[in-house]
Protein backbone atom coordinates (compact mmCIF):
# COMPACT_ATOMS: atom_id res chain seq x y z
CA UNK A 1 0.00 0.00 0.00
CA UNK A 2 2.47 2.55 0.50
CA UNK A 3 4.04 1.92 -2.55
CA UNK A 4 0.52 2.64 -4.41
CA UNK A 5 0.25 5.87 -1.98
CA UNK A 6 3.79 6.55 -3.13
CA UNK A 7 2.70 6.63 -6.98
CA UNK A 8 -0.89 8.09 -6.21
CA UNK A 9 1.48 11.22 -4.98
CA UNK A 10 3.75 11.00 -7.76
CA UNK A 11 0.80 11.45 -10.20
CA UNK A 12 -0.43 14.36 -8.53
CA UNK A 13 3.16 15.99 -7.97
CA UNK A 14 3.69 15.37 -11.90
CA UNK A 15 1.28 17.87 -12.67
CA UNK A 16 3.21 20.95 -11.07
CA UNK A 17 6.24 19.67 -13.04
CA UNK A 18 3.70 19.29 -15.97
CA UNK A 19 2.74 23.09 -15.13
CA UNK A 20 6.25 23.96 -15.08
CA UNK A 21 7.01 22.29 -18.19
CA UNK A 22 4.15 23.27 -20.29
CA UNK A 23 5.80 27.11 -20.78
CA UNK A 24 8.71 26.16 -21.79
CA UNK A 25 7.68 23.33 -24.55
CA UNK A 26 5.13 26.10 -25.88
CA UNK A 27 8.20 28.71 -26.11
CA UNK A 28 10.32 25.86 -27.81
CA UNK A 29 7.01 24.83 -30.24
CA UNK A 30 6.43 28.04 -31.51
CA UNK A 31 9.93 29.88 -31.93
CA UNK A 32 12.86 26.87 -31.06
CA UNK A 33 13.73 29.12 -28.00
CA UNK A 34 14.67 27.64 -25.04
CA UNK A 35 14.84 29.86 -22.06
CA UNK A 36 17.09 29.47 -19.28
CA UNK A 37 15.71 31.85 -17.00
CA UNK A 38 12.32 29.90 -16.94
CA UNK A 39 12.58 28.45 -13.28
CA UNK A 40 13.39 31.67 -12.53
CA UNK A 41 10.18 33.43 -13.86
CA UNK A 42 8.25 30.72 -11.85
CA UNK A 43 9.96 31.75 -8.95
CA UNK A 44 9.06 35.25 -9.50
CA UNK A 45 5.57 34.27 -9.54
CA UNK A 46 5.83 32.63 -6.14
CA UNK A 47 6.94 35.57 -4.75
CA UNK A 48 4.22 38.17 -6.18
CA UNK A 49 1.75 35.64 -5.07
CA UNK A 50 3.46 35.69 -1.52
CA UNK A 51 3.39 39.75 -1.67
CA UNK A 52 -0.20 40.31 -2.65
CA UNK A 53 -1.63 37.49 -0.42
CA UNK A 54 0.63 37.51 2.84
CA UNK A 55 2.32 40.90 2.97
CA UNK A 56 -0.39 42.73 1.38
CA UNK A 57 -3.48 40.53 2.79
CA UNK A 58 -4.91 40.64 -0.64
CA UNK A 59 -7.96 38.44 -1.67
CA UNK A 60 -6.41 35.67 -3.04
CA UNK A 61 -8.78 35.64 -5.86
CA UNK A 62 -7.05 38.99 -6.80
CA UNK A 63 -3.69 37.77 -5.83
CA UNK A 64 -3.74 35.28 -8.71
CA UNK A 65 -5.37 37.21 -11.39
CA UNK A 66 -2.80 40.02 -10.77
CA UNK A 67 0.23 37.44 -11.02
CA UNK A 68 -0.69 35.86 -13.96
CA UNK A 69 -1.55 39.29 -15.69
CA UNK A 70 1.54 40.96 -15.20
CA UNK A 71 3.67 37.86 -15.81
CA UNK A 72 1.90 37.86 -19.09
CA UNK A 73 2.22 41.43 -19.74
CA UNK A 74 5.72 41.07 -18.84
CA UNK A 75 6.49 38.06 -20.65
CA UNK A 76 4.96 40.00 -23.88
CA UNK A 77 7.22 43.44 -23.60
CA UNK A 78 10.07 40.98 -22.25
CA UNK A 79 9.74 38.81 -25.99
CA UNK A 80 8.88 41.75 -27.75
CA UNK A 81 11.14 44.34 -26.52
CA UNK A 82 14.13 41.82 -25.49
CA UNK A 83 14.23 38.91 -26.43
CA UNK A 84 12.78 39.24 -30.54
CA UNK A 85 16.25 41.10 -31.11
CA UNK A 86 18.38 38.03 -30.44
CA UNK A 87 15.99 35.10 -32.07
CA UNK A 88 17.59 33.82 -35.60
CA UNK A 89 19.67 31.54 -36.61
CA UNK A 90 21.98 31.00 -33.95
CA UNK A 91 20.78 29.32 -30.80
CA UNK A 92 23.30 30.19 -28.37
CA UNK A 93 22.83 34.36 -28.05
CA UNK A 94 19.52 33.30 -26.82
CA UNK A 95 20.79 31.05 -24.13
CA UNK A 96 23.18 33.56 -23.09
CA UNK A 97 20.66 36.74 -22.75
CA UNK A 98 18.26 34.26 -20.43
CA UNK A 99 21.20 32.88 -18.13
CA UNK A 100 21.95 36.73 -17.85
CA UNK A 101 18.35 37.17 -16.66
CA UNK A 102 18.02 34.41 -14.42
CA UNK A 103 21.22 35.41 -12.42
CA UNK A 104 19.81 39.07 -12.47
CA UNK A 105 16.51 37.70 -11.48
CA UNK A 106 17.96 35.61 -8.43
CA UNK A 107 19.87 38.33 -7.19
CA UNK A 108 17.31 40.73 -7.46
CA UNK A 109 15.14 38.56 -4.98
CA UNK A 110 17.87 38.29 -3.08
CA UNK A 111 17.75 41.76 -2.33
CA UNK A 112 14.46 42.10 -2.00
CA UNK A 113 13.08 39.40 -0.35
CA UNK A 114 16.39 37.85 1.12
CA UNK A 115 17.15 34.32 1.14
CA UNK A 116 15.13 32.78 4.25
CA UNK A 117 12.95 29.97 2.48
CA UNK A 118 9.04 30.98 1.82
CA UNK A 119 5.71 29.37 1.77
CA UNK A 120 1.85 30.62 1.29
CA UNK A 121 0.23 28.77 4.14
CA UNK A 122 -3.01 27.60 2.55
CA UNK A 123 -4.83 27.21 6.16
CA UNK A 124 -7.46 24.20 5.90
CA UNK A 125 -6.42 23.41 2.55
CA UNK A 126 -2.90 22.14 4.18
CA UNK A 127 -4.43 18.91 5.51
CA UNK A 128 -7.35 18.39 4.08
CA UNK A 129 -7.60 14.97 1.98
CA UNK A 130 -10.07 12.39 1.14
CA UNK A 131 -9.42 8.86 1.49
CA UNK A 132 -9.73 6.73 -1.19
CA UNK A 133 -9.50 3.52 0.13
CA UNK A 134 -8.44 2.28 3.44
CA UNK A 135 -4.86 3.51 4.09
CA UNK A 136 -4.59 5.52 0.91
CA UNK A 137 -5.38 9.27 0.67
CA UNK A 138 -5.16 12.09 -1.60
CA UNK A 139 -4.36 15.91 -0.01
CA UNK A 140 -7.01 18.16 -1.27
CA UNK A 141 -4.22 20.14 -2.38
CA UNK A 142 -2.07 18.24 -4.64
CA UNK A 143 -5.49 17.29 -6.49
CA UNK A 144 -6.35 20.31 -7.01
CA UNK A 145 -2.94 21.37 -8.19
CA UNK A 146 -3.32 18.33 -10.49
CA UNK A 147 -6.73 19.01 -11.85
CA UNK A 148 -5.21 22.79 -12.48
CA UNK A 149 -2.36 21.17 -14.86
CA UNK A 150 -4.98 18.97 -16.53
CA UNK A 151 -7.07 22.20 -17.61
CA UNK A 152 -3.86 24.73 -18.60
CA UNK A 153 -3.16 22.06 -20.82
CA UNK A 154 -6.69 21.48 -22.10
CA UNK A 155 -7.12 25.20 -22.51
CA UNK A 156 -3.46 25.13 -24.43
CA UNK A 157 -4.74 22.28 -26.40
CA UNK A 158 -7.84 24.50 -27.17
CA UNK A 159 -6.01 27.29 -27.84
CA UNK A 160 -3.70 26.04 -30.70
CA UNK A 161 -6.14 23.80 -32.40
CA UNK A 162 -9.59 25.09 -32.30
CA UNK A 163 -8.43 29.25 -32.42
CA UNK A 164 -7.22 31.78 -35.54
CA UNK A 165 -4.53 32.50 -33.15
CA UNK A 166 -3.20 28.63 -32.34
CA UNK A 167 -3.49 28.33 -36.61
CA UNK A 168 -1.24 31.11 -36.57
CA UNK A 169 1.09 29.89 -33.77
CA UNK A 170 1.34 26.41 -35.37
CA UNK A 171 2.03 28.05 -38.98
CA UNK A 172 4.46 30.27 -37.17
CA UNK A 173 6.55 27.01 -35.85
CA UNK A 174 6.24 25.61 -39.41
CA UNK A 175 7.54 27.68 -41.32
CA UNK A 176 8.48 31.87 -39.99
CA UNK A 177 9.63 33.56 -43.06
CA UNK A 178 6.49 33.17 -44.98
CA UNK A 179 4.08 33.76 -42.44
CA UNK A 180 5.17 38.20 -42.94
CA UNK A 181 3.41 37.08 -46.54
CA UNK A 182 0.53 35.99 -44.68
CA UNK A 183 0.04 39.29 -42.80
CA UNK A 184 1.48 37.72 -39.60
CA UNK A 185 3.87 40.05 -38.05
CA UNK A 186 6.30 37.31 -36.47
CA UNK A 187 7.40 39.72 -33.86
CA UNK A 188 3.78 40.15 -32.35
CA UNK A 189 3.33 36.52 -33.02
CA UNK A 190 6.56 35.48 -30.84
CA UNK A 191 5.61 38.01 -27.88
CA UNK A 192 2.21 36.13 -28.18
CA UNK A 193 3.24 33.17 -27.51
CA UNK A 194 5.87 34.06 -24.76
CA UNK A 195 2.06 35.63 -23.21
CA UNK A 196 0.61 32.27 -23.33
CA UNK A 197 3.94 31.46 -21.72
CA UNK A 198 3.98 33.35 -18.86
CA UNK A 199 0.38 32.99 -18.10
CA UNK A 200 1.30 28.97 -17.48
CA UNK A 201 4.63 30.18 -15.55
CA UNK A 202 2.09 32.77 -13.31
CA UNK A 203 0.05 29.64 -12.23
CA UNK A 204 3.01 27.37 -11.79
CA UNK A 205 4.47 29.68 -9.76
CA UNK A 206 1.45 30.29 -7.84
CA UNK A 207 1.22 26.16 -6.98
CA UNK A 208 4.70 26.42 -6.35
CA UNK A 209 4.30 28.96 -3.67
CA UNK A 210 1.84 26.63 -2.11
CA UNK A 211 2.90 23.44 -2.49
CA UNK A 212 6.72 23.59 -1.01
CA UNK A 213 9.15 26.30 0.24
CA UNK A 214 10.95 28.39 -2.31
CA UNK A 215 13.86 30.62 -2.19
CA UNK A 216 15.35 32.91 -4.74
CA UNK A 217 17.64 30.23 -5.75
CA UNK A 218 15.13 27.61 -6.43
CA UNK A 219 14.34 28.07 -10.18
CA UNK A 220 17.52 26.76 -11.84
CA UNK A 221 16.07 23.35 -10.36
CA UNK A 222 12.59 23.91 -11.45
CA UNK A 223 13.98 24.46 -14.97
CA UNK A 224 15.71 21.05 -14.79
CA UNK A 225 12.31 19.34 -13.97
CA UNK A 226 10.68 21.20 -16.95
CA UNK A 227 13.18 20.52 -19.44
CA UNK A 228 13.24 16.55 -18.10
CA UNK A 229 9.33 16.80 -18.24
CA UNK A 230 9.19 18.20 -21.87
CA UNK A 231 12.09 15.06 -23.15
CA UNK A 232 10.26 12.63 -21.54
CA UNK A 233 6.96 13.36 -22.42
CA UNK A 234 8.47 14.31 -26.34
CA UNK A 235 8.79 17.37 -27.92
CA UNK A 236 5.99 19.32 -29.10
CA UNK A 237 3.27 16.90 -27.72
CA UNK A 238 1.38 19.10 -25.18
CA UNK A 239 -0.24 15.67 -23.05
CA UNK A 240 3.25 14.33 -23.59
CA UNK A 241 4.45 17.21 -21.68
CA UNK A 242 1.39 16.12 -18.69
CA UNK A 243 2.55 12.43 -19.11
CA UNK A 244 6.60 13.44 -18.88
CA UNK A 245 5.64 15.14 -15.58
CA UNK A 246 3.79 12.40 -14.31
CA UNK A 247 6.29 9.93 -15.01
CA UNK A 248 9.29 12.27 -13.51
CA UNK A 249 7.21 13.02 -10.12
CA UNK A 250 6.23 9.01 -10.04
CA UNK A 251 10.04 8.17 -10.31
CA UNK A 252 10.65 11.24 -7.81
CA UNK A 253 8.32 9.78 -5.07
CA UNK A 254 8.93 6.27 -5.47
CA UNK A 255 13.01 6.91 -5.02
CA UNK A 256 11.75 8.34 -2.12
CA UNK A 257 10.13 5.62 -0.86
CA UNK A 258 13.09 3.62 -1.73
CA UNK A 259 15.22 6.37 1.14
CA UNK A 260 14.39 9.71 1.00
CA UNK A 261 17.87 10.42 -0.18
CA UNK A 262 16.72 9.09 -3.27
CA UNK A 263 13.75 11.70 -4.68
CA UNK A 264 16.02 13.47 -7.29
CA UNK A 265 18.40 10.97 -8.26
CA UNK A 266 15.22 8.52 -9.26
CA UNK A 267 13.94 11.29 -11.42
CA UNK A 268 16.66 11.94 -13.12
CA UNK A 269 17.36 7.85 -13.99
CA UNK A 270 14.13 7.89 -15.42
CA UNK A 271 14.91 10.78 -17.25
CA UNK A 272 18.12 9.32 -18.59
CA UNK A 273 16.50 5.68 -19.32
CA UNK A 274 13.58 7.67 -21.90
CA UNK A 275 16.98 9.44 -23.26
CA UNK A 276 18.80 6.23 -23.71
CA UNK A 277 15.94 4.18 -25.11
CA UNK A 278 13.30 6.57 -26.39
CA UNK A 279 15.15 10.06 -27.16
CA UNK A 280 12.76 11.57 -28.94
CA UNK A 281 9.95 11.03 -26.12
CA UNK A 282 7.05 8.47 -25.58
CA UNK A 283 4.70 10.57 -27.22
CA UNK A 284 4.79 11.55 -31.31
CA UNK A 285 5.04 15.18 -32.39
CA UNK A 286 1.27 16.26 -32.95
CA UNK A 287 0.00 16.39 -36.36
CA UNK A 288 -2.75 19.25 -37.54
CA UNK B 1 -4.26 52.74 -67.74
CA UNK B 2 -3.25 53.13 -63.68
CA UNK B 3 0.23 52.27 -62.66
CA UNK B 4 -0.10 49.61 -59.61
CA UNK B 5 3.23 48.85 -58.93
CA UNK B 6 6.31 50.24 -60.31
CA UNK B 7 10.12 49.78 -59.46
CA UNK B 8 12.95 52.15 -60.38
CA UNK B 9 16.12 51.47 -60.76
CA UNK B 10 15.97 48.61 -58.00
CA UNK B 11 19.31 47.05 -56.33
CA UNK B 12 19.06 44.12 -54.38
CA UNK B 13 22.02 42.70 -52.18
CA UNK B 14 23.12 39.57 -50.16
CA UNK B 15 25.94 40.86 -48.84
CA UNK B 16 28.65 41.94 -50.77
CA UNK B 17 27.05 40.30 -53.78
CA UNK B 18 24.52 42.67 -56.17
CA UNK B 19 21.93 40.40 -56.80
CA UNK B 20 19.85 43.04 -58.84
CA UNK B 21 21.05 45.77 -61.28
CA UNK B 22 18.62 48.79 -61.35
CA UNK B 23 15.41 47.17 -62.21
CA UNK B 24 12.57 49.33 -63.95
CA UNK B 25 9.75 47.21 -64.04
CA UNK B 26 5.74 48.50 -63.95
CA UNK B 27 2.43 46.51 -64.15
CA UNK B 28 -0.66 48.14 -64.46
CA UNK B 29 -4.09 47.41 -63.25
CA UNK B 30 -5.87 44.44 -64.49
CA UNK B 31 -2.53 43.07 -66.50
CA UNK B 32 -0.75 40.16 -66.52
CA UNK B 33 3.33 39.96 -66.81
CA UNK B 34 5.80 37.43 -67.05
CA UNK B 35 9.11 37.51 -65.81
CA UNK B 36 11.18 35.03 -67.34
CA UNK B 37 14.92 34.20 -67.28
CA UNK B 38 17.21 31.43 -66.70
CA UNK B 39 18.46 30.13 -62.95
CA UNK B 40 19.95 33.00 -60.79
CA UNK B 41 19.06 35.76 -62.94
CA UNK B 42 17.44 37.69 -59.77
CA UNK B 43 13.56 36.63 -60.72
CA UNK B 44 12.55 35.22 -56.74
CA UNK B 45 15.18 38.25 -55.60
CA UNK B 46 13.09 40.84 -56.86
CA UNK B 47 10.16 39.21 -55.68
CA UNK B 48 11.07 38.91 -52.22
CA UNK B 49 12.31 42.69 -52.60
CA UNK B 50 8.54 44.03 -53.96
CA UNK B 51 7.25 41.21 -50.99
CA UNK B 52 9.44 43.15 -48.15
CA UNK B 53 11.02 39.74 -47.43
CA UNK B 54 14.05 41.44 -48.51
CA UNK B 55 15.42 44.98 -47.20
CA UNK B 56 14.66 47.69 -49.46
CA UNK B 57 15.14 50.98 -47.23
CA UNK B 58 15.66 54.03 -49.34
CA UNK B 59 14.50 52.65 -53.02
CA UNK B 60 11.95 53.24 -55.33
CA UNK B 61 9.10 50.64 -55.20
CA UNK B 62 5.57 52.48 -55.46
CA UNK B 63 2.31 50.24 -55.05
CA UNK B 64 -0.94 51.82 -55.89
CA UNK B 65 0.21 55.39 -55.45
CA UNK B 66 2.23 54.41 -51.80
CA UNK B 67 5.91 54.20 -51.33
CA UNK B 68 6.35 50.54 -50.08
CA UNK B 69 10.10 49.86 -49.73
CA UNK B 70 11.75 49.42 -46.49
CA UNK B 71 8.12 48.59 -45.81
CA UNK B 72 7.88 44.98 -43.52
CA UNK B 73 6.50 42.41 -45.34
CA UNK B 74 3.22 42.07 -43.38
CA UNK B 75 2.33 45.98 -43.89
CA UNK B 76 3.28 45.35 -47.71
CA UNK B 77 0.71 42.09 -47.34
CA UNK B 78 -2.35 44.24 -46.18
CA UNK B 79 -1.50 47.00 -48.54
CA UNK B 80 -2.76 43.89 -51.13
CA UNK B 81 0.18 41.85 -52.24
CA UNK B 82 0.21 38.45 -51.93
CA UNK B 83 2.86 35.82 -53.20
CA UNK B 84 2.87 32.29 -53.87
CA UNK B 85 6.41 30.98 -53.08
CA UNK B 86 8.82 28.82 -55.20
CA UNK B 87 8.33 25.22 -53.94
CA UNK B 88 4.69 26.29 -52.72
CA UNK B 89 5.88 26.17 -48.83
CA UNK B 90 2.53 24.74 -47.43
CA UNK B 91 2.12 24.65 -43.52
CA UNK B 92 2.57 20.71 -43.07
CA UNK B 93 0.80 20.73 -39.33
CA UNK B 94 -2.01 22.70 -41.14
CA UNK B 95 -4.97 20.69 -42.85
CA UNK B 96 -5.34 22.26 -46.62
CA UNK B 97 -8.59 24.16 -44.98
CA UNK B 98 -6.26 25.46 -41.98
CA UNK B 99 -3.96 26.59 -45.06
CA UNK B 100 -6.34 28.66 -46.59
CA UNK B 101 -7.60 30.50 -43.99
CA UNK B 102 -4.03 31.68 -42.63
CA UNK B 103 -4.02 33.06 -46.15
CA UNK B 104 -6.89 35.62 -44.97
CA UNK B 105 -5.00 36.67 -41.51
CA UNK B 106 -4.23 40.36 -43.07
CA UNK B 107 -8.69 40.46 -43.10
CA UNK B 108 -8.63 42.26 -46.47
CA UNK B 109 -12.73 42.18 -47.76
CA UNK B 110 -13.15 41.15 -51.50
CA UNK B 111 -14.83 38.62 -53.86
CA UNK B 112 -12.27 35.46 -52.08
CA UNK B 113 -13.63 33.35 -49.86
CA UNK B 114 -12.86 29.68 -48.88
CA UNK B 115 -15.78 28.86 -51.11
CA UNK B 116 -14.67 30.99 -53.84
CA UNK B 117 -11.66 28.88 -53.85
CA UNK B 118 -13.00 25.73 -53.64
CA UNK B 119 -14.89 27.00 -56.69
CA UNK B 120 -11.82 27.83 -58.54
CA UNK B 121 -9.91 24.43 -57.71
CA UNK B 122 -13.18 22.04 -57.16
CA UNK B 123 -10.16 19.12 -56.51
CA UNK B 124 -9.50 20.56 -52.59
CA UNK B 125 -12.82 20.72 -51.50
CA UNK B 126 -12.95 16.80 -50.37
CA UNK B 127 -9.50 17.51 -49.16
CA UNK B 128 -10.16 20.26 -46.88
CA UNK B 129 -9.32 18.61 -43.94
CA UNK B 130 -6.27 16.48 -45.11
CA UNK B 131 -3.09 17.61 -44.08
CA UNK B 132 -1.46 20.04 -46.33
CA UNK B 133 1.51 17.54 -47.64
CA UNK B 134 -0.92 14.60 -48.16
CA UNK B 135 -1.47 15.79 -51.43
CA UNK B 136 -0.39 15.56 -54.96
CA UNK B 137 2.21 18.24 -56.41
CA UNK B 138 -0.62 20.00 -58.35
CA UNK B 139 -3.25 20.12 -55.66
CA UNK B 140 -0.11 21.42 -53.18
CA UNK B 141 0.20 24.10 -55.91
CA UNK B 142 -3.47 24.82 -55.93
CA UNK B 143 -3.72 25.25 -52.20
CA UNK B 144 -0.82 27.90 -51.93
CA UNK B 145 -2.24 29.97 -54.90
CA UNK B 146 -5.88 29.43 -53.22
CA UNK B 147 -3.58 30.55 -49.81
CA UNK B 148 -2.51 33.94 -51.37
CA UNK B 149 -5.75 34.44 -53.15
CA UNK B 150 -7.74 34.60 -49.50
CA UNK B 151 -5.94 37.71 -48.88
CA UNK B 152 -7.28 39.48 -51.74
CA UNK B 153 -4.79 41.10 -53.25
CA UNK B 154 -4.60 43.73 -55.65
CA UNK B 155 -1.57 41.89 -57.01
CA UNK B 156 -0.62 38.50 -56.89
CA UNK B 157 3.01 37.34 -57.45
CA UNK B 158 3.54 33.60 -58.58
CA UNK B 159 6.74 32.32 -58.38
CA UNK B 160 7.61 29.59 -60.62
CA UNK B 161 4.31 27.94 -59.93
CA UNK B 162 5.02 25.10 -62.90
CA UNK B 163 8.43 23.68 -61.08
CA UNK B 164 8.51 20.38 -60.73
CA UNK B 165 4.39 19.68 -62.41
CA UNK B 166 3.33 17.52 -65.35
CA UNK B 167 2.68 19.82 -68.20
CA UNK B 168 -1.18 18.25 -68.13
CA UNK B 169 -1.20 19.86 -64.64
CA UNK B 170 0.68 23.13 -65.29
CA UNK B 171 -1.86 24.07 -67.66
CA UNK B 172 -5.05 23.36 -65.05
CA UNK B 173 -3.08 25.30 -63.19
CA UNK B 174 -2.51 28.06 -65.26
CA UNK B 175 -6.48 27.98 -66.50
CA UNK B 176 -6.74 29.46 -63.40
CA UNK B 177 -5.12 33.05 -64.41
CA UNK B 178 -7.85 34.23 -66.49
CA UNK B 179 -10.72 33.60 -63.58
CA UNK B 180 -8.30 35.29 -61.20
CA UNK B 181 -7.84 38.86 -63.33
CA UNK B 182 -11.46 38.28 -64.04
CA UNK B 183 -12.26 39.16 -60.54
CA UNK B 184 -9.99 42.16 -60.11
CA UNK B 185 -6.42 40.83 -59.43
CA UNK B 186 -3.28 41.68 -61.70
CA UNK B 187 -0.81 39.15 -61.49
CA UNK B 188 3.20 39.08 -61.79
CA UNK B 189 4.41 35.54 -62.89
CA UNK B 190 7.83 34.58 -62.47
CA UNK B 191 8.37 31.41 -65.18
CA UNK B 192 11.18 29.22 -66.46
CA UNK B 193 8.79 27.58 -68.56
CA UNK B 194 9.25 30.23 -71.39
CA UNK B 195 6.08 29.49 -73.55
CA UNK B 196 3.96 29.26 -71.03
CA UNK B 197 4.68 32.62 -69.93
CA UNK B 198 4.53 34.04 -73.51
CA UNK B 199 0.87 32.44 -73.42
CA UNK B 200 -0.39 33.61 -70.30
CA UNK B 201 0.63 37.09 -69.93
CA UNK B 202 0.03 40.89 -71.32
CA UNK B 203 3.98 41.51 -71.15
CA UNK B 204 7.20 39.85 -70.44
CA UNK B 205 10.19 41.23 -69.10
CA UNK B 206 13.45 38.90 -69.50
CA UNK B 207 16.10 39.16 -66.53
CA UNK B 208 19.71 38.30 -67.58
CA UNK B 209 22.12 38.26 -64.37
CA UNK B 210 20.47 40.97 -62.10
CA UNK B 211 18.91 43.12 -65.29
CA UNK B 212 16.19 43.72 -67.67
CA UNK B 213 17.52 42.31 -70.96
CA UNK B 214 14.12 42.50 -72.67
CA UNK B 215 10.90 43.38 -72.41
CA UNK B 216 7.74 43.35 -74.53
CA UNK B 217 4.51 41.45 -75.74
CA UNK B 218 4.54 38.82 -76.21
CA UNK B 219 3.14 39.39 -79.88
CA UNK B 220 6.33 41.46 -80.43
CA UNK B 221 9.28 39.33 -79.31
CA UNK B 222 10.47 36.83 -81.72
CA UNK B 223 11.84 33.59 -80.25
CA UNK B 224 15.61 34.66 -81.52
CA UNK B 225 15.33 37.84 -79.66
CA UNK B 226 14.33 35.64 -76.24
CA UNK B 227 16.88 33.27 -76.84
CA UNK B 228 19.51 36.30 -76.69
CA UNK B 229 18.30 37.95 -73.90
CA UNK B 230 18.14 34.69 -72.27
CA UNK B 231 21.06 33.37 -72.45
CA UNK B 232 23.02 36.09 -73.65
CA UNK B 233 24.18 34.72 -76.96
CA UNK B 234 23.52 37.61 -78.65
CA UNK B 235 26.07 39.60 -76.10
CA UNK B 236 28.84 37.55 -76.86
CA UNK B 237 28.58 37.02 -80.74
Amino acid sequence: MVWLNAIMQGVLLGGLYALFAAGLSLMFGVMRFVNIAHGDFIVVAAYMMLTFVVSLGWNPVLGVALTVVLLGAAGYLNQRFVLNRVLGGDILPPILVTFGMSIIIQNGLLEVFSADSRKIPTGWLETASVEIVDGMAIGLLPFLMFLTAIAVIWALQLVFYRTSLGRLLRATSDDPEIVPLMGGNNAHIFAVATMLASFVVGIAGIWLAMKTNFDPATGPGRLLFAFEAVIIGGLGNIWGTLLGGIILGVAQTVGAQIDAGYQILAGHLAFLAVLVFRPTGLLPKMAG
Amino acid sequence: MTRLLETTGLETFYGDFQALFGIDLHIDAGETVAIIGANGAGKSTFLRAVTGLRPTAGQTIVFDSTSIAGMSADRIHKLGIAMVPEGRRLFPSLSVEENLLIGASGKRPGPWSLESVYELFPDLAPKKSNGGTALSGGQQQMVAIGRALMSNPKLLLCDEISLGLAPKIIRDIYKAVPLIQERGTSILVVEQDVGQALAVSDRVYCFMEGRVSLTGTPAALTREDIANAYFGVGEAA
